[in-house]
């Protein structure tokens, strides 16, 4: 049995994200961690239903133990009929009746639609393809892999996938909603409070399902716009020499065939807009961290950290072409 | 009853002499020399074949003991698929297994725990058990179970066996599409056809055990007093016979769509892959109570005995579990309430799937009333059960939750549902059916298993079971996704994954100790006296040491619990008192009665050992495993023998002409040996498998009309219907061959031989012309282009295939009549091909509408 070692260089994503409560119930992946009005109602609901789960639990199972092991008594057939119609009747209509009228009552909510931004978002074997459409815009701002969030806003995503069925879910925010070749699903979210969080791919989608995650970033209203304007923006030249060498790698090996950075040649749809990826939080749809060595190794390895990806590896480049690459990319902020 | 009054035939002769028998005659005492001989007969009539001629057995007792052992060596397997899953994800980033191979092995886990071990479990263990709980000598139709066996062995060694060829299915055992459709390789169509010819063998079977249940009750056993596993396999069987077909049909289309690109699934060419989660879901929820109904009918059995009193409430238990099976065909959308569908589905699934709590939680309080109002008596299956109604609450309160659609918005496709799903089947079906094992063991071996390793399995399998998946309950809301084959660290995932881990394997060596108790030799145990459990249910009069006959003779049943309240039945039943107490001739006969009051009307001849069944499973199988490889003529070749063989087991072993038209079954009995059309269970068998296909073609009309809601281009706008002239002639092609085939069967009972033999000579032939026309309609259409053609082709598909067997069952009928076979007295045989005919002249009726109206109309 070989369990790879944790701290290896090809770290998850994870560990570069700030992790904001970490203990209890927390996680950047947590129903229970919440930090939107639809996961809040959720957990809420929840915390009534465990409680009453426990102790229907325990009635049934206690009479069932007390009747077989502790006193054994016969009682009498009226008993018995009260037993079998308060328990088996009685009990239950009561109970889910009240639960739902309680539970469906937020139903609606999680069905709003937003108050302003759509967010667009194309699930791809195994990446996300991401428009923003703030109201009163002419072109989408096309991004990939990542969610930044207003807070104190209502949200909607517009959902739809490539090839095959995903689902597009950020525990921390809310309920999650399939996204289906051929159709558009809605969903909302509405977080109240700012942080990272991580979302992923809930429906399975294939060889790599289990490395189809993203990083959310919720933000206050201001830093988004002011995020969203630098977003629109096409990417910045690269900042020195080696960034500036790994531009001519870029160019010279085609990798603007399936990769689009606005502003230059680089216009391919196939992959994930890289603009400004070196912005992200995460590199390969939450695969991995972005530290230069991070960059480098995706490149070299791309089926190994993500099986079955279409990106082939680029591992007849040089060192130094490699690390050119990584310096340029990581430069497109 | 049996004499139709269809013509001038004198009526096939009907029951006579005394029924019910009177006290009297059951006391008298059965001379010992009547008794040896009847003995001796029934002896020679059921011995079960020797040496390597074993395996050609098929008696319910035989058939039945390797179901169940080759269910419970599947689910082994499946088990082993689990314990590397839960090593790979036992810490994050681990590439124990790669992604590939673990997307295979819980795809292989999850489809042969539910359709190689939980179904055919139900059906091994009932086929084993059932004519011993109703005092039949077997089921109505042995070499129908034993066919069923044999193509569930070569079928599920098939699709199992792929996993160590690397090509198994790896889409997740609901195979959605696009995935599974777009899937490279023969996984998809490993997992398709596979399992396909798996549910045939279980729709097989559930015929057989509802035509058992109905038809072969000891006389006096009415439907209110038979034992509630009966109930349940009634239940369950039905369901079975409803919610597979739509499996079958998605199969269909998946297979067309796979095989020859017909684009049912695809939304680039007007498909839609929700169809498949529609058909999936009406089969797969009401597949979980097909899985979770027989334990508690196992419960049933058990608690009274346990309780040592008549279980509380048997008509409330009836009313729920057929509220059961009528409530859990709606419930099928919760599986699909994060696809986007209105608010207003949402509210009515998860009130319905709310509403099901209701009546499984009056079977729950009911044994809780038995066991209350009883005098308790701890035993080990007893301990097996308790562990299982622990586990099962558990599982059905995250199942409330999991109703209600918010929640399930975020616990959908996590680690929440692998812990619900898991606590529902350990609880529902696992503790129970190892619970039936410990309590029926002595019924099939006369030997007991050993209480203290039964403790053992028991202590280490629930305490692992909770080890492994309390925990996950926590991991999902943690926010982990299902089926992912690694994790990065840091997530909160880590040590509840890790404690699962441990856990599986405290649960992997309960598994251990359960298999070696079950397995272990145990010549040197002494037998068990008589019905160990002082039971009250009919099953435990059973002889010891074993005899093959089943029972001596088979009793006079008036009570639910006839061993505790008929106190002289079991001396009586061993005396040869009561009916069929010998067998003239060597025959094997079980006596067959009336559907609700169960008086006898007939004495069935039943089929014996043979290897006609393997080598028609064995072709069965090859029709169905070569296309697999996208092989098709030595497809059509195994297909076609596989039908060769069909027939000639049927033309030499069913509803053959009596040496005797009557028979005397004892206490003064004397019954038909012969019957034709509802008085005999072929004809039930018959109108069962038809319900089944029905349901089948009913949910491809389904998928029609689903297109045409949910799709705008449906029909597309430029798109040519199927030729009206065409579908018209075939409409009144299917009309001529009903009334042909019909026509036949009366003027064959009327003694109309020759206008008989003519019908049947003109029905084939307008079932071809009706299926050619029906073919030609839509022959123009290209079914690639579009899911509109694409489904009329389907349509005209199935009506021809189905046209083609039902012109084989009329040339059989011909040659019948031809050959002896079929005569105006001995006409089952048209009976049961008329009552195809019915189903199917409705289906092409119904198809012809669709394919020549609906264009028309929409």
């Amino acid at each position: 049995m070989r369990f790879r070692p944790l701290r290896s260089r090809r770290r998850a994503a994870v560990t570069l994200v700030p992790l904001p409560a970490l203990a209890g119930c927390g996680g950047v992946q947590s129903s229970l961690d919440v930090a939107g009005e639809d996961a809040a109602a959720i957990a809420a609901l929840f915390v009534v239903m465990l409680v009453g789960a426990v102790v229907l639990w325990l009635l049934v199972n206690g009479a069932f133990l007390y009747t077989s092991r502790i006193a054994p008594g016969q009682i009498h057939p009226r008993h018995a009929r009260r037993v079998l119609v308060g328990g088996g009747i009685v009990l239950p209509v009561v109970i889910l009746t009240a639960l739902l009228v309680h539970g469906l009552a937020i139903l609606p909510d999680q069905r709003r639609p937003g108050d302003g931004l759509v967010v667009a978002v194309t699930g791809e074997q195994w990446w996300w393809r991401v428009e923003y459409r703030p109201p009163g815009a002419s072109a989408p701002i096309v991004t990939a892999n990542e969610i930044r969030l207003p807070s104190g806003r209502r949200t909607e995503f517009r959902l739809t996938s490539d090839r095959v069925i995903h689902s597009f879910w950020i525990p921390s925010l809310g309920g999650k909603m399939d996204m289906f070749p051929g159709r558009e699903t809605m969903l909302s979210l509405a977080p109240d409070r700012t942080g990272t969080f991580r979302g992923q791919c809930a429906e399975f989608c294939g060889a790599s399902h289990a490395w189809m995650a993203f990083a959310v970033v919720v933000m206050t209203p201001e830093d988004f716009d002011a995020w969203l304007e630098a977003e629109a923006a096409d990417a910045l030249p690269p900042a020195d020499d080696a960034a500036a060498r790994g531009r001519d790698v870029f160019a010279a090996e085609g990798c603007g065939a399936c990769h689009a950075v606005r502003g230059t040649a680089a216009v391919g749809q196939v992959g994930p807009d890289l603009t400004h990826v070196g912005s992200r939080l995460t590199l390969g749809a939450g695969r991995s961290g972005v530290a230069l060595g991070d960059y480098e190794d995706w490149m070299r390895h791309t089926d190994d950290l993500k099986p079955e990806v279409r990106m082939p590896a680029y591992d007849h480049l040089t060192d130094a072409q490699t690390a050119d690459l990584a310096q340029y990319l990581k430069g497109l902020k | 009853m049996t004499g139709r009054d269809d013509g001038g035939q004198p009526p096939l002769p009907a029951p006579s002499g005394r029924y019910p028998p009177t006290a009297a005659m059951l006391a008298e005492p059965v001379p010992e020399e009547v008794a040896r001989a009847g003995a001796a007969q029934l002896r020679a009539a059921w011995a079960t074949p020797r040496g390597w001629r074993y395996w050609s057995a098929v008696n319910n007792s035989e058939v039945g003991v390797w179901y169940c052992l080759t269910a419970l060596a599947f689910m082994l397997m499946a088990g082993i698929m689990a314990l590397i899953i839960r090593l790979q994800l036992a810490v994050p980033d681990n590439d124990l297994v790669s992604a590939d191979r673990f997307n295979q092995l819980f795809t292989m886990h999850g489809s042969a725990m539910m359709f190689l071990f939980a179904v055919p479990m139900f059906e091994a263990v009932s086929i084993l058990l059932l004519p011993g709980l109703l005092g039949a000598r077997d089921m109505p139709f042995p070499r129908l179970s034993a066919f069923g066996y044999w193509c569930f062995l070569i079928g599920g060694v098939f699709v199992i066996g792929s996993i160590f060829f690397d090509v198994a299915p790896r889409a997740g055992w609901f195979m959605y599409p696009p995935l599974a459709t777009m899937d490279e390789g023969p996984g998809s169509d490993i997992w398709l056809l596979g399992l396909s010819f798996i549910e045939v063998a279980s729709i097989a079977a559930a015929v057989e055990l509802i035509v058992g249940t109905l038809k072969c009750r000891p006389p006096g056993m009415r439907v209110n007093i038979m034992p509630l596993y009966a109930w349940y396999v009634l239940v369950v069987g039905g369901m079975i016979l409803f919610a597979f077909p739509p499996l079958i049909a998605g199969d269909f289309l998946f297979e067309l769509e796979r095989s020859f690109d017909w684009p049912f699934f695809d939304p680039t060419r007007g498909g839609d892959p929700m169809l498949w989660q529609h058909l999936f879901w009406i089969f797969g929820h009401p597949e979980v109570y097909i899985i979770f109904l027989p334990s508690i009918a196992i419960a049933a059995m058990i608690v009274p005995t346990v309780a040592r009193r008549p279980i509380f409430g048997y008509s409330w238990i009836v009313l729920s579990a057929v509220g059961t099976g009528f409530l859990s065909f709606g419930l099928w959308v919760h599986h699909m309430f994060t696809t986007g569908l209105p608010s207003i589905s949402l509210g009515f699934f998860s009130a319905a799937s709310e509403a099901v709590v209701i009546p499984t939680g009056i079977q729950i309080f009911a044994f809780l009333a038995t066991l209350m109002a009883g005098r308790v008596r701890m035993t080990l299956p007893m301990l097996w059960i308790s562990g299982a109604l622990a586990i099962f609450t558990m599982g059905g309160l995250t199942g409330v939750m999991l109703a209600l659609a918010p929640f399930d918005f975020q616990a959908h496709d996590t680690y929440f549902i692998v812990a619900h799903l898991h606590y529902t089947l350990f609880g529902g079906m696992v503790f129970p059916v190892i619970a039936g094992v410990y309590y029926f063991y002595p019924f099939f071996r006369k030997k007991l298993l050993s209480d203290r390793l039964g403790k053992w399995a028991f202590w280490l399998i629930f305490s692992g079971f909770n080890l492994t998946f309390l925990p996950m309950h926590l991991t999902g809301l943690r926010g982990m996704p299902r089926r992912v084959y690694t994790y990065p660290t840091g997530l909160g995932w880590d040590w509840l994954n890790l404690i699962s881990t441990l856990g599986a394997f405290v649960v992997a060596a309960g598994f251990a100790v359960f298999v070696l108790d079950l397995l272990r030799p145990k010549s040197g145990q002494p037998q068990i006296p008589r019905n160990p459990w002082n039971a009250g249910t009919l099953e435990w009069s059973h002889d010891i040491p074993e005899e093959a006959w089943g029972v001596r003779s088979i009793p006079h049943v008036t009570t639910r619990y006839p061993l505790w309240d008929q106190p002289q039945m079991v001396a009586r039943m061993d005396a040869g008192r009561y009916y069929l107490p010998d067998a003239p001739g060597a025959r094997r006969e079980t006596l067959v009665t009336s559907v609700i009051d169960a008086e006898p009307v007939q004495v069935q001849r039943v089929t014996g050992p043979t290897w006609i069944t393997h080598l028609a499973a064995g072709f069965t199988g090859g029709a169905f495993i070569f296309p697999t490889f996208h092989i098709y003529w030595p497809a059509i070749l195994c297909g076609a023998a596989a039908v060769g063989c069909i027939l000639w087991w049927l033309w030499t072993a069913t509803a053959r002409p009596p040496e005797t038209e009557t028979r005397d079954a004892g206490l003064g009995l004397t019954l038909p040996t012969y019957a034709a059309g509802p008085a005999s269970v072929g004809w039930w068998a018959m109108w069962i498998t038809m319900l089944g296909d029905a349901t089948a073609f009913a949910s491809l009309i389904f998928g029609f009309f689903f297109y045409w809601t949910a799709q705008m281009d449906f029909p597309p706008e430029t798109a040519t219907g199927a030729a009206a002239g065409l579908v018209g002639l075939a409409a009144i092609a299917f009309a001529a061959t009903w009334a042909l085939t019909v026509g036949a069967r009366r003027l064959n009972r009327g003694g109309r031989v020759g206008g008989a033999r003519i019908a049947l000579i003109l029905a084939p032939l307008a079932a071809a012309a009706g299926a050619a026309a029906l073919i030609g309609s839509v022959f123009d259409l290209d079914p690639r282009a579009h899911v509109y053609p694409a489904t009329l082709w389907a349509l005209a598909v199935w009506i021809a295939v189905h046209a083609g067997a039902g012109i084989i069952m009329q040339l059989y009928c011909l040659a019948g009549s031809l050959f002896g076979k079929l005569t105006p007295r001995h006409d089952a045989d048209i009976w049961n091909v008329s009552l195809f005919w019915h189903f199917v002249t409705l289906s092409a009726l119904v198809a012809c509408a669709v394919l020549g109206l609906a264009p028309e109309a929409l």
